[in-house]
């Protein structure tokens, strides 16, 4: 029986698609079985993200409407053989989702999967709802910037009020995953501090990624942050969060400069 | 003057915390308290209108719609056929 992970924020841009790739990949490296689902109807990108956009059949639409098999639209990822992607269709077609449709797909993949992992789209419109509907987790994915925060406080909200588990009366295990934080802004008191963050959001904290380069190549590639170059950091940070998901103990990292620039290469002479 | 001034501006991150956490316990009030302050006019409306005429808890739908400088509170109550005879007090 699948556990159902839901990357949501309610804002655009802040890194859900990047995470749901990154997440997915990094757990489906531990040998666990792991489907990545979009459910940005009409705007997808997580096919893209995972370098699967030419493979791409069949997709969640045509399956809810059973136009065709789970089987026939999960696309095997070619790197992580336990790793499986259900893709977004590219209708303009509002209510091609339904509850009951939704509620058949989830269904079977929890029965086939380890994890679920669905990626909203933004906005907390009915298409962000359904994303969440089935939701045991919720990565609540924030930048250290205020229109993040507060649609993040939202968010949260709704996860409290539409999500079928606050609808039986249990609740919904949020978790926030601060991205492109950025060390130098932070360092200059520029940026809002992740304890702001965690003490103005009260949900506890999955992880921190920071803001980097490697997560823009990794994108061109077509390849999840995690998995392109395990080294770099904000790899390494994803990797930290997966395991944190499978009940680790996992100490959180605060990123830190890197001595670049300037001021880096005086210092490195100096030393 | 550039350098200078970037040199020592105030740190920005405490002001947006502040400004958050003032704009979010607003907000958290409205909404959080919105659809059940619609519930409960709706469950008092309910009674009240029960009480003189015959009609079912479906039938009476609040809507409420905020705005500035007005706010829309808007009541429909649907009763079957005319049976609009007030009941015995």
């Amino acid at each position: 029986m699948a556990k159902i992970i839901t990357v949501t924020s309610g804002k655009g841009g802040v890194g859900k698609t990047t995470t749901t790739a990154a997440i997915g990949a990094a757990l489906a490296k531990t040998g666990d079985r792991v489907a990545v689902v979009d459910f940005d109807v009409g705007l997808r990108n997580l096919d893209l993200v995972m370098g699967a956009e030419r493979r791409v059949v069949y997709d969640l639409v045509n399956v809810v409407q059973g136009d065709a098999k789970l089987q026939q639209a999960l696309i095997k990822d070619k790197r992580v053989d336990t790793l499986f992607l259900l893709p977004a269709s590219q209708t303009r077609d509002k209510d091609a989702l339904t509850e009951e449709g939704v509620d058949t797909v989830i269904a079977q993949l929890r029965d086939q999967f380890d994890w679920v992992i669905c990626d909203s789209p933004a906005g907390i419109e009915r298409g962000a709802t359904l994303a969440m509907r089935h939701a045991d987790i919720a990565i609540v994915v924030t930048n250290p910037e205020v229109s993040s925060v507060r649609d993040s406080d939202r968010i949260v909200g709704i996860l409290d009020a539409k999500t079928l588990k606050a609808i039986r009366g249990e609740t919904v295990d949020k978790r926030l995953l601060l991205t492109r934080y950025d060390p130098a802004r932070a360092a200059r008191g520029d940026m809002l501090k992740t304890e702001d963050v965690l003490e103005i959001l009260s949900i506890p904290l999955l992880g921190i990624i920071p803001e980097s380069g490697d997560v823009l190549k990794a994108s061109n590639l077509g390849v999840p942050v995690s998995i392109n170059d395990p080294a770099s950091p904000p790899a390494r940070a994803y990797m930290d969060a997966a395991r944190r998901l499978k009940g680790e103990d996992v100490a959180v990292q605060v990123p830190t400069e890197r001595r670049g620039g300037l001021l880096g290469k005086f210092l490195r002479r100096a030393a | 003057m550039k350098l200078w001034g970037r040199l020592f501006s105030p740190a920005s991150a405490p002001e947006a915390r502040e400004r958050l956490q003032i704009l979010l316990s607003h907000e958290r009030q409205i909404l959080g308290s919105g659809d059940d302050l619609l519930s409960v006019l709706r469950e008092d409306i309910l009674a009240a209108v029960a009480k003189r005429v015959t009609c079912e808890r479906e039938a009476v739908k609040v809507r409420l719609e905020r705005g500035s400088p007005l706010s829309i509170l808007e009541i429909e109550v649907e009763i079957r056929g005319n049976d609009l005879t007030a009941k015995a007090a």
